[in-house]
């Protein structure tokens, strides 16, 4: 049963095959047998799990049950949970019980989806390999001496060791796309503004974007059918309808046009997994679809733009963990100077310290017209970029990430090293335009992700062809050499 | 040498919105501690703020107010700094592109002439919360209440010379806002808070001297005070040879002095940048002219109204448009008694007076406009004389009735009846011989003197009630 999809589970739970009480039980089951090999979570909810199973039960008993009614769901650790520690992954957090729901949260829960708990992640979502949480690093499940990728990595490794059937997670340059690129499952970050971000922890405010992590294109559809929508405390969200996404999973890909950027096929990206995205490609064209060059001229100017503005956003909003009205608070300290500066010296971790530090000095009087100023100019026109070539292709496609998982430690000297994983996923984020990573292969036994690019609000589109892939391939349903528990 | 001041001043006003800038919270004043604070005000994670539309209404309202230019795109931004009563660790306020942009306003000065203040912009913002550093030992207590209380920072080009144009402007300033609706003007509530700079250069010269900057000084009497206090500091360093430090002094009343806040303080860098969890704000023509159509009558055009239309004095014409109600009360005075000039009189001598003892506001009197203008009816046809009128005025404050009812009640109706007012005056002639030979052996100027003698001897007779002119009438005829 941990195999099947959020679609099966649901018309089995709708059948009443079982129950999702029982279903609760198992994935609780699995999570306490295999997840001390991954350490895919920081927080197991399982009593208020089986309760809210329950409840859920009591629904489909009367037939009133939606998509995910009964469906166990994990959520990375990011969204505040009302009486359910939400740590960020950060010692800052670790006692933090917040007293209210994420929108997020709060559409799943009217939904009737259950919480099986808090997924593990880079602290406040800084990094690409989850290594640098508070609760330790993830461990990818193909690989247990790989990283899972990151910041979502204990999302897409719960959901890749069947450790839940779907999970939620965010993404603010990659953070959904990368991870499910390295664990071999389908993760979508929407166009932002799609989802509200209420409730969901900032990194940074206008690149953070909340989407599902499955292991299906279909899934995603299905979850985001909950996710999406306006939210009139969050003033970025959008007030563009949500459209049913599953309605048009199916249709025929003929007269695509997919747009290849020869910025992404070039010096950087690993000739192993180079393969691997060009025989997917062959499959979608093998659809009907017609693959055209396109150009993004300024992508070299992705990473350093994104390394300004995304530290610059982050240095601001984390200044509100102070020790003063929640989080963690230093012993005993001497004055306010001392109380500022011991909290956030013990309660952050090295990352996000790096990133404070490099967003506050690119905010400073006298750098700001050199660096923030320089950086929102040039995000401009990596926007247009995108913009223009859509006006010749209605997707853009290519590698998630230049190569499939990397070693434990390979990189968490290097942050620059690090930085550079993301240069296939950053700009969506700066262009605000919604991803998709789509199992597409393996490398040396690890899985490849597949990048689909959509114009604002095409979410639909993207999880058609998606979903039209997997229809034709495989790669998404293999499950390794990953132990299957019960 | 002598010193030409120069001051340009940052009022903080507060908009009389129920609910916060960028919260639900109410904004009532003196609640108990936090509980006027919401997730959202606490800077709890994940929280975002959502723009009340009142707040920029009322931003565009004083922008039209002061006929100044309209953001018609304006963006917040983000000040950082930490601080306990900062609970995010900065603040959201209008760096570049302010709500409100250059206008100038005319201040009329006590002596009736006019000063024209440049304004250089007035932005949006939110307020910090409390620090309370009394009953908690040794520790410090934080009250967000008033944290999101949505401000209106209004500041001047140095166009201010001295203490007593910088209390004009904060009173016509006053008197504008709470004409607009868009503050209650409340000083002793923090509703109207100033910061004043202020500096010195030689008399004559066009270039700045070094500014001090005193911060917070919450009433009129204070600004003048701290100003008076700061040109003499400053006045008495340049006079010995040194240099005005350009630093941020705080003015106690107790003391009436301005001292430096922290020296150690360095030069904040706030790393301004727009707030990405709020849009610009794109304000079309089509709200302007609707805001622009509901602009009430504002105070100058009032005071120049009153001045022309009940030809009063610009000194009367600008106390009785002080305020809305004021104005109204007065307005409402004027045109029911049918006489704009006894109207302003009594309003402002005998009422403000009442209240004035009484420390009432005039929305608590006890006297409406339609009483008060019963009573002055009957001063102006003659029922009563100026003087039992007060009197009258008196028991209508402690609340025995209309004007009427209390001259019928108490018998107060002038005399005016020439027949009785003759027998009167001749009671009073046969009753004071001497002094009718006197008057009658005087010269013209002592005759005026003795006349007032026999007209308080009338009125006291007649307890006050009889028609003082007549009797002046009957009593010259009588004793020629």
């Amino acid at each position: 049963m941990h195999t099947n999809t959020v679609a099966q589970l649901a018309l089995g739970l709708q059948r009443r095959d079982f129950s999702s009480t029982e279903l609760t039980e198992l994935y609780l089951d699995r999570i306490s047998a295999l997840d001390d090999t991954y350490n895919a979570y920081i927080t197991v909810n399982a009593e208020q799990a089986l309760a809210a199973a329950a409840i859920a039960d009591a629904r489909l008993a009367k037939g009133t049950g939606d998509a995910l009614t009964g469906i166990p769901i994990a959520h990375k650790d990011i969204f505040c949970t009302s009486g359910l520690r939400t740590s960020c992954g950060s010692r800052m957090l670790d006692n933090f019980v917040p007293p209210y729901d994420a929108t997020v949260i709060k559409h799943f829960d009217a939904a009737g989806a259950v919480i099986l708990g808090k997924t593990n992640m880079d602290e406040f979502a800084m990094g690409s390999s989850n290594e640098n949480s508070y609760y330790g690093a993830v461990k990818n499940p193909w690989d247990t001496s790989a990283v899972p990728g990151g910041s979502s990595g204990g999302s897409a490794a719960a959901v890749a060791a069947m450790l839940a059937p779907a999970a939620t997670g965010t993404d603010t340059g990659g953070s959904i796309r990368q991870p499910a690129a390295f664990c071999g499952v389908t993760g979508l970050k929407p166009t932002y503004g799609r989802v509200s971000r209420l409730g969901m922890i900032a990194f940074a405010s206008s690149l953070d974007q909340a989407g599902p992590l499955a292991r299906t294109a279909q899934d995603c559809a299905i979850l985001l059918n909950v996710m999406a929508g306006h939210d009139k405390l969050d003033s970025t969200s959008s007030e563009e309808p949500v459209p049913d996404y599953t309605a048009g999973l199916d249709k025929p890909l003929q007269g695509l046009r997919i747009g290849l950027p020869r910025e992404f096929f070039g010096d950087g990206l690993a000739a192993s997994t180079a393969a691997a995205i060009d025989a997917s490609l062959k499959e979608l064209e093998a659809q009907g679809a017609t693959l055209v060059e396109v150009s993004l001229p300024h992508s070299k100017l992705t990473i350093p733009t994104y390394y300004v503005i995304a530290p610059a956003e982050a240095s601001t909003n984390l200044s509100r963990f102070d020790g003063v009205r929640y989080g963690h608070r230093c012993d005993a300290p001497k004055d306010l100077h001392d109380l500022y500066t011991r909290t956030r010296e013990e309660g952050f971790g090295d990352e996000v310290k790096r990133r404070i530090l490099v967003g506050t000095y690119a905010l400073s009087a006298g750098y700001y017209d050199a660096y923030y100023k320089k950086a929102q100019q040039v995000r401009r026109l990596i926007q247009q970029d995108y913009l223009d070539a859509f006006k010749d292709v209605d997707i853009i496609a290519g590698p998630t990430t230049p190569g499939p998982a990397f070693a434990l430690g390979a990189k968490s000297n290097d942050p620059l090293a690090m930085y550079l994983e993301d240069v296939y996923t950053l700009a969506v984020n700066l262009a605000g335009l919604p991803g998709m990573s789509v199992p597409a292969g393996f490398v040396d036994n690890k899985p490849v992700g597949l990048q689909l690019i959509g114009q604002h609000f095409d979410e639909a589109r993207l999880l058609n062809v998606a979903h039209r892939f997997q229809q034709a391939t495989d790669w998404h349903t293999q499950q390794g050499a990953m132990p299957q528990g019960k | 040498m002598q010193w030409e001041t120069v001051i340009g001043l940052e009022v903080h006003l507060q908009l009389a919105t129920q609910s916060k800038i960028f919260s639900g919270s109410a904004t009532t004043f003196g609640a108990a501690a936090n509980t006027q604070a919401s997730a959202v005000d606490l800077a709890m994670p994940g929280m975002l703020p959502v723009l009340n539309e009142k707040a920029v209404r009322y931003g565009v309202l004083f922008g039209l107010g002061i006929g100044a230019e309209i953001g018609k795109r304006s963006v917040f931004d983000r000040k950082n700094y930490f601080y306990p009563d900062s609970p995010k660790g900065y603040q959201i306020s209008q760096f570049s592109d302010p709500i409100v942009g250059t206008g100038s306003f005319d201040v009329q000065m006590e002596d009736g002439s006019t000063r024209t203040i440049g304004i250089t912009r007035a932005h949006l913002e939110e307020d910090a919360g409390k620090s309370l550093h009394e009953d908690f030992h040794g520790q410090s207590g934080i009250d967000l209440n008033r944290a999101g209380t949505p401000l209106l920072e209004i500041v001047t080009e140095p166009d201010i010379r001295c203490a007593e144009e910088a209390v004009a402007y904060l009173k016509e300033l006053h008197s504008l806002v709470t004409y607009l609706g868009i503050s209650d003007g409340n000083m002793a509530e923090g509703s109207m808070r100033c910061d004043v700079n202020i500096s010195l250069r030689p008399m004559g010269s066009d270039t700045l001297g070094t500014r001090a900057e005193i911060k917070n000084v919450n009433s009129f009497r204070f600004v003048e005070k701290a100003i008076r206090h700061e040109f003499n500091r400053q006045s008495d360093i340049l006079n010995d040879g040194g240099t005005v430090v350009q630093e941020t002094r705080l003015y106690d009343a107790d003391r009436d002095e301005t001292r430096s806040m922290r020296s150690k303080e360095v030069a904040n860098d706030y790393r301004y940048f727009p707030e990405p969890d709020l849009l610009p704000v794109v304000i079309d023509d089509s709200y302007i002219e609707a805001l622009r159509e509901q602009l009430p009558e504002l105070p100058r055009q009032k005071r120049q109204r009153f001045a022309s239309e009940y030809q009063l004095s610009a000194y009367d014409a600008a106390i009785l448009s002080s305020t809305r109600e004021m104005a109204d009360y007065y307005e409402s005075v004027a045109t029911t008694c049918g006489d704009p000039k006894v109207a302003a009189n009594w309003v402002q001598v005998e009422l403000l007076g009442r209240l004035n003892r009484a420390e009432l506001d005039l929305e608590a009197s006890p006297v409406s406009p339609e009483a008060l203008s019963g009573l002055i009816k009957r001063i102006l046809d003659n029922s009563i004389s100026g003087k039992i009128a007060k009197t009258v005025f008196e028991a209508m404050w402690q609340g025995e009735g209309s004007a009427d009812d209390i001259i019928e009640a108490k018998g107060l109706k002038q005399v005016s009846d020439s027949g009785e007012l003759e027998s009167m005056v001749d009671d009073i002639i046969s009753t004071n011989t001497a002094q009718v030979e006197q008057y009658l052996a005087a010269d013209d100027a002592k005759r005026k003197k003795l006349l007032g003698f026999f007209v308080g001897q009338i009125m006291k007779a007649s307890k006050g009630q009889a028609n003082p002119q007549m009797v002046n009438k009957i009593l010259a005829q009588k004793l020629k």
